[in-house]
């Protein structure tokens, strides 16, 4: 019994390192940065993810208790990676891309990045002031 | 119910950070659970005056299906990233911008969205239009960038729509 839980261990450990480094080798290969965004976001989710499924498992077959943390390592990074990459790209959008670059904006205008006080005080003024 | 209203404004906040406190501590005992619950409570108390039109979850059961739908797309799509990244030659992959109308009004829900859109690898939301009725997302390598938009609003903004709406 104890083999077949290090069995499992060690192949959880196995495929997150194997994911890990297939998003540190993809920041080198890919090459816009846009699509280099997408490597780290790949190496938090499986590659986090099967360590911390090998850590619990180590502690309920080997520890003395049921370990809790690593859900919580989980919840927490579920939470800020998508925010940090929500950044990178929102500082790309600034500083590389214009207006006229960007696809269109669907039923609106343009981009959140490329608003400017003038288009807030144009769409405050054009608002029915009954909503403001 | 006025009452029990404005002791919890926030009754599933409450459970959560609970629960979330008794994880922290990584045990079981009366002491952490009845502290937990303080903080569950104190802290929506505390802070409801800064979240105010919070949607109310219609259908909480529904966050369950919701996460473990999420979690298997994220292994699918991460195997399918990791073939792309393996052995696509960057000259054949498409990269693309995607545009999403939403139906999604509420902030929160957006949010939810945005989010689930960033961890499931391939795909990453990068923007939303100035008034919040688009959202900007970056592919991989999106060959048909229809199906990846279907695919999206059925997946998850028809369900982030039951859960909220």
């Amino acid at each position: 019994m104890d083999s077949l839980f290090e069995f499992l261990v060690s192949a959880f450990l196995v495929i997150a390192g194997i994911f890990g480094i297939v998003g540190s080798f993809g920041l080198l290969k890919l090459d816009d940065p846009m699509s280099r965004l997408h490597a780290p976001t790949k190496a938090t989710t499986l590659g986090v993810g099967g360590v911390l499924l090998a850590s619990m498992l180590n502690a309920a077959a080997f520890g003395e208790y049921f370990s809790m943390h690593e859900l919580m390592i989980t919840l927490f990074l579920f939470l800020t990676a998508p925010i940090t990459a929500h950044f990178i790209a929102k500082v790309h959008i600034h500083r590389q891309e214009t207006r006229e670059t960007m696809p269109a904006a669907g039923e609106d205008d343009h981009w959140a990045t490329h608003d400017t006080p003038e288009d807030e005080e144009r769409r405050n003024a054009a608002a029915d002031p009954a909503d403001l | 119910m006025n009452l029990f209203r404005r002791l919890f404004p926030h009754p599933l906040l409450t459970l959560l950070l609970t629960v979330t406190w008794l994880l922290l501590v990584n045990g079981w005992s009366l002491n952490s659970l009845l502290f937990g619950l303080g903080l569950g409570i104190m802290i929506p108390f505390l802070t409801q005056a800064y979240w105010p039109n919070r949607p109310r979850l219609s259908r909480p059961l529904k966050v369950i299906e919701y996460v473990l739908v999420v979690l298997a797309d994220i292994v699918q799509a991460n195997i399918i990233v990791a073939r792309i990244v393996l052995f696509k030659p960057n000259a054949e992959r498409r990269p693309n911008w995607i545009t999403i109308p939403l139906d999604l009004k509420t902030p929160e829900a957006i949010t939810a969205l945005a989010g689930t859109i960033t961890m499931t690898p391939g795909t990453l939301s990068a923007d939303v239009s100035d008034e919040g009725h688009t959202l900007l997302v970056h592919c991989l390598d999106a060959p048909n960038p229809e199906a990846v938009r279907a695919e999206i609003k059925e997946r998850y903004e028809h369900r982030l729509r039951e859960i909220f709406e």
